[in-house]
C-alpha cells in the first residue's frame, strides 16, 4: 500500500496550501519588499517629500562606528541570551520532569513569564536593580558590590540579558519538557540496569534524543534575541550606557519609531534580515548535521 | 417619469444633508500624551469646552509618550485619517514646520473661523517659539515647561543650610552639596533631561549660543555650537562633582525625578512641570529656585527655554471641522480658563492675562516657588535665549545622553566628548538640511 497521498486533481493541493502561503505573502514577503523599497529611499517624517537615493542610507551606516561597534554587541549579546536561556530552561525542564507531586503547579509557574510583554518584563527587571533601593541592587551592595548598570557596560549588558532570558526561559522549557517526556522509559530503565549513572544516562541517552528539540531552541532563541528585544532594551538602559548596549534591533527601533528616520531604520531591517537568513543557513548545513531525528 | 420626481429627490438629499450635522454634533479628534493626573486634566478641558456649546464635541484620546502619539498621528496621516489636533513635544517643532502640507497654521485656522486671535495676547517666550520667521504662529501653546532647580527643604535643614535660601551659582550648588553629603546624604545632586538642562538652558541662562543662526530659529544651515570653552568648563565641573560623589547620575530622560521626589536625591534640576509630583508625593516640604548660573559670566542670568508642547492642527479637514478646534483653542485662551490650567499643572501660563489674573488671586503668595518658572521665561529674549529648534533633534539629545554618560563614568573628557556630540549632531542637522532643503 502508498504511503503518500496522492490528489485527483492538480488544482487541490494549490488550494489547501493557498492560505498559508497568503499568510506568508502578506505578513513576510509584503513587509520584506517593502522595507527593500523605503532603505533606498530618503523620506520626510510625514512621507510628504520622496526621494531616490540608492544605496546612500546603507553607506551612512557603515560609515557610522557605533553602527559597527553595535555588530559586536549585539553577537555578544544573543549569545548570552542563546547559551545562558537554552541551559537554565534544560536544567529546569530536566528537574520539573522528575516532580512528580504538584507538577501542574511547577509547570504553571514556569510558563508565566511568557504571557508577560518584553517592555514589561524590562521594566520589572529595572526595579529589581534600580541602585540603591531595588531588591538586588540593595542585596549587592550589603555583600560589597556597587551595582550601577546606568554607568557600567557591564551591569548593564546583565541587565538586559537577565531581562531577555528571563522572558524566554518558559517557551524554552516547554519544549524541553515535551522532549523530555517523549523519551521512552524503557531505554533509560535499561541503562539503569546496566549500572549507568544518572550523570552518563542523561549525556548518552537523554541528551542526544533531545538535540532536535536543542537545534529547533538555538535558531529560535537566537531569531529572539536578535529581533525581539528591542522592547527590553528601550525600557531599561535605552541603548546605554553610551552606545555600550545599543544592540542592531534596537537602534532600528529607535531611528523607525523615536527619530522617525524611516529610510535609515528600513536599511538597517534589510541588514538585519539579511542577517538572520544567513545564520539560519548555517545552523541548517552545519549545526543539524550533528542533530538526530 | 422620473424626471418630474428628480428635484424633488435632490432637494431631499440636499435637506438632509444641511440638517444632518445640525442634529449630530461634529466630533473633533485629539491625541495627546498626557497621563495621570495631567490626563485627568486634558479630560476636564474638553469637558468644560462641550459643556459650553451643543455643535462641537472635542474627544480626547491617550495616546502614549510624546514619540509614540507623534509616530501614531503621521501613521494616521499617512493612511489619510489623522486626527484634528495633536499634542507635539518641544523636539517635535521642527519636524512638524517643516511639513507644511501636513499642518494647518494655528493663525489661519483662526482667521478662516473667524475669531478674534491676538498671538500678542500669548507670553512672548512660549509663543515665540512656535513662531516661523515671518511672524505666523503655527501652533497653539499649551503646556509649556521650562528648567528650574528643585531641593528638598527637610534635607537642608538636617545640613545645616537655610532651607529658604536655595543655591543661586554652580559654586554655591557644590558647597550645598559637601555640606549635603557630610550630613549622610548620598546623592546630594542630581539632572533630569541632561542635555535640556544641562546644554540648552545653560546656554540660554548664560546667553550662549547652543547652535548657530539664533539656536537653529532662523534657518536651516544651522550647527551646533555647544562645545565653547564655557560649555566644557561646565560639564568638567559637573565631572569633578561626579567623581567626589556630589552629583549622582541618575538615567536619561526624567528618570532622575522619582529619585528627588522619594527624597534619595536633595536636590535636582529639572521641569517646572515637577512641581505637582512633589506637592503631592513628596513626604517633604520642596523648594524651588532659579536655575544655578556662573557669576562670572556676562549677561548671566538671561532666560531659560521652555519644554513640553504645543498643539498642532493638521491638514486635510473640513472647514466647520476647523471653526469647532478654533472655538475650543479661544475656550483655552480665555484667561480664567488658562489660568486654572497653570495654577492646576505647574505649567507656564499660555497668555499674560493668564499670568496677571494668577497673581492678582494670591496663588504665586500661597505656593511659593510656583512663579519662579515664569518669572525666569517673561525675561526679555535675546538672539541667543528665544529658544532651540532644530530638525533631528530627539537624536541629537540621545546623542548628548550618550556622550556626557561617558563622562560620568570617567571614561571620555568632557572637552572630547562635547566635540564628538557637535561633530555628531551636525552630521544629523546636515542630513535633515538636505531633506528639507527646497520646502
Amino acid at each position: 500500500m502508498e504511503k503518500r497521498v496522492r490528489f485527483r486533481s492538480a488544482w487541490l493541493p494549490w488550494l489547501l496550501v493557498a492560505p498559508q502561503m497568503a499568510v506568508v505573502l502578506v505578513f513576510f514577503f509584503w513587509p520584506a519588499a517593502q522595507a527593500l523599497y523605503q532603505s533606498v529611499l530618503q523620506q520626510d517624517a510625514f512621507g510628504l517629500s520622496t526621494e531616490f537615493v540608492g544605496l546612500a542610507n546603507f553607506e551612512r551606516l557603515f560609515a557610522d562606528p557605533s553602527y559597527i561597534a553595535s555588530f559586536k554587541v549585539t553577537a555578544v549579546f544573543s549569545f548570552l541570551v542563546a547559551a545562558v536561556g537554552l541551559v537554565i530552561a534544560l536544567l529546569l525542564a530536566v528537574m520539573a520532569n522528575r516532580v512528580l507531586r504538584g507538577a501542574s503547579v511547577y509547570k504553571t509557574l514556569l510558563i508565566w513569564p511568557y504571557a508577560v510583554a518584553p517592555v514589561v518584563a524590562g521594566v520589572l527587571w529595572l526595579f529589581m536593580f534600580a541602585s540603591p533601593y531595588g531588591v538586588v541592587a540593595y542585596a549587592l551592595r550589603w555583600m560589597g558590590m556597587d551595582w550601577n548598570h546606568l554607568l557600567n557596560p557591564d551591569h548593564a549588558l546583565a541587565l538586559i540579558v537577565m531581562a531577555a532570558v528571563w522572558k524566554q526561559i518558559s517557551y524554552n522549557f516547554l519544549f524541553f519538557l515535551a522532549g523530555l517526556q517523549s523519551i521512552p522509559h524503557s531505554l533509560i530503565e535499561a541503562a539503569t540496569i546496566d549500572g549507568a549513572s544518572p550523570w552518563r544516562r542523561f549525556w548518552t541517552i537523554v541528551f542526544p534524543l533531545l538535540s532536535p528539540t536543542t537545534f529547533f531552541l538555538l535558531v529560535i532563541n537566537i531569531v529572539y534575541a536578535f529581533l525581539d528585544t528591542f522592547a527590553i532594551v528601550d525600557a531599561t538602559t535605552h541603548g546605554g550606557p553610551g552606545k555600550e548596549t545599543a544592540i542592531l534591533v534596537y537602534k532600528v527601533y529607535y531611528d523607525g519609531f523615536k527619530a522617525l528616520d524611516m529610510g535609515g531604520s528600513a536599511a538597517q531591517s534589510v541588514i538585519l534580515m539579511g542577517i538572520v537568513i544567513a545564520l539560519t543557513v548555517l545552523q541548517f548545513r552545519f549545526v543539524e548535521k550533528k542533530v538526530q531525528y | 417619469m422620473k424626471n418630474r420626481y428628480l428635484p424633488l429627490a435632490g432637494a431631499i438629499a440636499l435637506a438632509a444633508a444641511f440638517t444632518a450635522p445640525a442634529h449630530a454634533q461634529t466630533e473633533i479628534q485629539w491625541w495627546h500624551s498626557m497621563g495621570g493626573a495631567l490626563g485627568e486634566w486634558v479630560n476636564d478641558l474638553a469637558k468644560d469646552f462641550n459643556a459650553t456649546q451643543t455643535q462641537y464635541k472635542i474627544v480626547p484620546t491617550f495616546k502614549g509618550s510624546y514619540d509614540e502619539s507623534m509616530t501614531a498621528a503621521i501613521a494616521a496621516f499617512r493612511a489619510g485619517n489623522a486626527p484634528h489636533i495633536l499634542q507635539v513635544f518641544e523636539v517635535g517643532t521642527a519636524t512638524m514646520m517643516a511639513s507644511r502640507q501636513a499642518i494647518v497654521p494655528v493663525g489661519e485656522v483662526m482667521k478662516k473661523a473667524g475669531v478674534t486671535f491676538d498671538p500678542n495676547a500669548y507670553v512672548p517666550a512660549v509663543a515665540g517659539y512656535y513662531t516661523a520667521p515671518n511672524g505666523q504662529m503655527l501652533s497653539f501653546p499649551f503646556n509649556s515647561s521650562t528648567t528650574v532647580f528643585h531641593y528638598n527643604k527637610d534635607a537642608f535643614k538636617a545640613a545645616g543650610l537655610d532651607p529658604e535660601k536655595p543655591p543661586k551659582t554652580w559654586p554655591e550648588v557644590a558647597l550645598a552639596a559637601g555640606k549635603l553629603k557630610a550630613s549622610g546624604h548620598k546623592c546630594p545632586f542630581t539632572t533630569s533631561w541632561v542635555s535640556w538642562t544641562q546644554l540648552e538652558s545653560f546656554s540660554a541662562w548664560h546667553n550662549t549660543e547652543f547652535a548657530t543662526l539664533g539656536n537653529g530659529m532662523r534657518g536651516l544651515n544651522t550647527r551646533l555650537s555647544f562645545n565653547s570653552p564655557l560649555h566644557v568648563r561646565h560639564i568638567e565641573n559637573l565631572a569633578n562633582m561626579a567623581k567626589t560623589g556630589l552629583f549622582v547620575y541618575k538615567g536619561r530622560g526624567n528618570a532622575a525625578d522619582a529619585t528627588f521626589v522619594s527624597g534619595e536625591c536633595a536636590m535636582i534640576t529639572g521641569s517646572s512641570a515637577l512641581y505637582g509630583n512633589v506637592k503631592r508625593n513628596a513626604k517633604f516640604v520642596g523648594g524651588i529656585g532659579t536655575l544655578p548660573y556662573y557669576p562670572d559670566v556676562a549677561g548671566a542670568p538671561q532666560n531659560t527655554v521652555i519644554g513640553g508642547a504645543s498643539l498642532w492642527v493638521m491638514s486635510g479637514k473640513k472647514e466647520a471641522e476647523y471653526k469647532g478646534v478654533a472655538m475650543f483653542f479661544a475656550h483655552l485662551s480665555k484667561a480664567e480658563e488658562a489660568a486654572k490650567s497653570h495654577q492646576r499643572t505647574g505649567y507656564l501660563p499660555v497668555t499674560k492675562a493668564a499670568y496677571e489674573l494668577t497673581e492678582k488671586s494670591g496663588f504665586y503668595k500661597q505656593n511659593p516657588g510656583t512663579d519662579v518658572s515664569v518669572e525666569q521665561m517673561i525675561r526679555k529674549t535675546t538672539d541667543k535665549s528665544r529658544g532651540i529648534r532644530l530638525g533631528n533633534f530627539v537624536q541629537i539629545r540621545t546623542i548628548n545622553d550618550e556622550e556626557l554618560e561617558q563622562v560620568w563614568a570617567g571614561r571620555k573628557a568632557p572637552k572630547q566628548a562635547l566635540d564628538d556630540a557637535v561633530k555628531r549632531g551636525n552630521e544629523l542637522l546636515a542630513r535633515f538640511e538636505a531633506a528639507n532643503k527646497g520646502k
